[in-house]
């Protein structure tokens, strides 16, 4: 239907980013408002399995384009055959995570036809019959509220963790929707060459715990005990502009405005004083710690809990009370 | 080789924001403005490849007049050629109406072969006025870039390093091609005395709608289709609560509380 919600499909090696799953809980509900359904589209080079994990997920239909040229993701690849698909339907509205990947796609077919975008959603409503998407700016200082006064359809890129998971429903299936989009090797410009893996593997944006620190760790080695802490927990590593700067950890830690933007059910900062561009990236953590020896550092006031101390002190003895607790 | 770059102006992270809601665009006026920090690295790897690979860079900026200044630190620090797009019909553009325009100007510089843009701004942020300016010029995306390996122009090709999720992705693209550096890429030099000085009698040439043969009615606010009807200032968090007590204590209070958010597997 012409004001159906479609939601992009992300998945790597077989397995579907399990986010993709939360754009299809909010899908859903914004269907709901627009009077329509909840669909998936999906791009790989088999699509089957990923079709019926949608299914389960609420995807009433599937649409699918399958092809040997999208075995491995390429931006590129995926954008061409996301613009066909979309503009074969023209939903209401696609939903693509706000992640590279998805960014890629959405950013590319948006361009390619001309649509309006919207990125890095965190609120979703239906308000006259429009989409309304709710984003943050200027560093997370301000939130600004954006509808599409054109044509259909409105892509919008979704913050990861933004809104709920649904529940999976196995007994539910989708039809699946199969196009051919004939697309080859020589009609593309990008080619992924090799795959390094990062042997930190920081994925801050859907990590349920980060432990971060700051200049106040003083050194490099400040880093050790900081991810003894998130190791303990199952949680990874953030830091703050400053500890990057200090060289003291790499720049694909940094949390804030001109880092990542995290969104986890703990946060907890060791020797982060609190600037503006740094609660830009965290504050809407779902419990903050701040553990700082200074007791008028503005950290506190974003604070769940605040620690007043030398972090050389407080969080080995956390790490010693979580692991007689958790046993671990 | 040609080498384009794309700077934008932006409020100073410290300046209050005003905001015209009637024609949903920031008001920039007396507001202090800097260039996009994530810009300054696009210029640094415009540079670089300027000197590892010869060549001339032109630098590109959309914006009100007052954006001659971000134009005028680029000439500053030798940039060869310099165009500010202004005109009152790109107030109020959306990203794709932001990239036509960008693209419309670098056609019209012609036979440019890589354009380096910033990851993204820190007030629109939105991230993607690079993807779109490849989608709509045709050339390589590149997003996310924290190297470039290497350039060979003459074989129309560049090779550089992506920071993407789990890992770095190697690719291999043909030129022209439109690179957006991440943060760290490379260390951004600071203009000197005499570049400034230099710099200050240049006269920037701007360009027009007209100029760059960009229907009006397609672009800023008449042509955008995302239109911006709010704008908030987010809650601000409830004040919370100092662990008060001996060390010993503390730890046994937070863990508890931490525990008790069942969030710990
Ligand atoms: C355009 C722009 C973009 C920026 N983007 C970012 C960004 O993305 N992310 C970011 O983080 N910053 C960013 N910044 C920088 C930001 O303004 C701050 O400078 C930075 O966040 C400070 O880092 P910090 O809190 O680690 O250091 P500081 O501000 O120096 O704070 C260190 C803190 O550690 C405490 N401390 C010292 N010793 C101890 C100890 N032993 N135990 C416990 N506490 C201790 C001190 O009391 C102090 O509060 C940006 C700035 C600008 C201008
Ligand atoms: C608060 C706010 C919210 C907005 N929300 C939306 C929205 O949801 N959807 C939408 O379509 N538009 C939105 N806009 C408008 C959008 O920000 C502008 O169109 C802007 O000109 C381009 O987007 P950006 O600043 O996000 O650039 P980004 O995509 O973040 O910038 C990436 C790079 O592109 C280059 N670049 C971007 N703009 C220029 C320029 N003017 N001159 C030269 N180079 C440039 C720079 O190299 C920059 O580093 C919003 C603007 C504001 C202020």
């Amino acid at each position: 239907m012409a004001n159906d919600v479609w939601v992009y499909i992300e998945h790597k090696d077989g397995a579907i980013a399990p986010m993709s799953f939360e754009l299809l809980g909010i899908g859903k509900q914004l269907a709901d408002g627009f009077g329509s359904s909840v669909s998936a589209f999906v791009i790989g080079d088999k699509v089957d399995d990923l079709a019926k994990e949608a299914g389960a997920y609420g995807a009433a239909k599937v649409y699918a384009v399958e092809g040997d040229v999208f075995k491995t993701f390429r931006g590129e690849a995926y954008a061409k055959a996301a613009a066909f698909l979309l503009d074969k339907y023209k939903p209401e509205i696609a939903l693509f995570r706000a992640t590279v990947m998805g960014t890629d796609v959405a950013a590319a077919a948006a361009a390619q036809l001309g649509f309006g975008l919207c990125t890095d959603t965190i609120g979703l409503a239906v308000d006259g019959g429009k989409a309304k998407m709710t984003r943050a700016a200027f560093g997370g200082n301000y939130t600004v509220s954006v509808v599409n006064e054109k044509a259909a359809p409105q892509i919008a890129t979704v913050r990861p963790k933004a809104f709920a998971m649904p529940e999976k429903d196995a007994s539910k299936s989708a039809e699946v929707v199969k196009e051919s989009f004939a697309l080859a090797d020589a009609d593309l410009s990008t080619q992924v060459v090799e795959f390094i893996k990062s042997a930190t593997s920081v994925n801050l944006v859907e990590a349920d715990i980060i432990v971060s620190g700051g200049r106040g760790l003083g050194n490099e080695g400040g880093f050790e005990i900081v991810k003894q802490l998130a190791d303990l927990l199952g949680g990874a590593v953030g830091a703050s502009r400053a500890a990057v700067d200090s060289e003291w950890i790499p720049y694909e830690h940094q949390v804030g405005q001109t880092g990542k933007t995290v969104k986890p059910k703990i946060y907890i900062a060791c020797g982060i004083s609190g600037a503006i561009q740094h609660l830009a990236g965290m504050r809407t953590s779902d419990c903050i710690v701040a553990i700082n020896k200074d007791p008028d550092a503005p950290i506190f006031k974003a604070a769940t809990f605040g620690i007043v101390g030398d972090y050389k002190e407080v969080v080995p003895k956390m790490i010693e009370k979580f692991k007689s607790k958790l046993g671990r | 080789m040609k080498i384009a770059v794309c700077l934008k102006q932006v409020p100073d992270t410290e300046a209050e924001i005003k905001w015209d809601i009637p024609k949903g665009a920031l008001s920039r006026d007396g507001m202090d403005s800097i260039t996009n920090p994530f810009d300054e690295f696009a210029l640094e790897e415009a540079l670089l490849t300027k000197e590892n690979y010869d060549g001339e860079i032109v630098a590109i900026s959309m914006g009100p007049e007052g954006a001659k200044d971000v134009l005028r630190n680029a000439l500053a620090l030798t940039v060869d050629q310099v165009a500010l797009c202004t005109d009152d019909a790109f107030a109020g553009s959306d990203t794709y109406s932001t990239a036509s325009v960008l693209a419309a100007a670098i056609k019209k510089v012609g036979d440019v072969d890589v354009v380096f843009t910033g990851k993204q701004s820190t007030d629109g942020n939105t991230g993607v006025v690079g993807a779109e300016l490849a989608a709509i010029l045709g050339f390589s995306p590149l997003t996310q870039v924290s190297k470039v390996r290497s350039i060979d122009a003459a074989g129309k090709k560049i090779v550089v390093e992506r920071a993407v999720e789990g890992g770095t992705e190697v690719v291999e693209a043909k030129l022209p091609a439109v690179v957006s550096v991440i943060k760290g890429i490379n260390e951004p030099r600071l203009p000197n005395l005499m570049g400034i000085r230099k710099a200050s009698k240049i006269d920037i040439p701007q360009w027009s709608a007209g100029d760059l043969g960009v229907d009006a009615g397609k672009v800023g606010v008449a042509g955008a289709s995302t239109k911006v009807v709010e704008i908030a200032v987010p809650p601000p968090r409830g004040a919370g609560e100092i662990l008060k007590g001996e060390l010993e204590e503390i730890a046994n209070t937070i863990t508890d509380k931490l525990i008790d958010l069942k969030v710990i597997k």
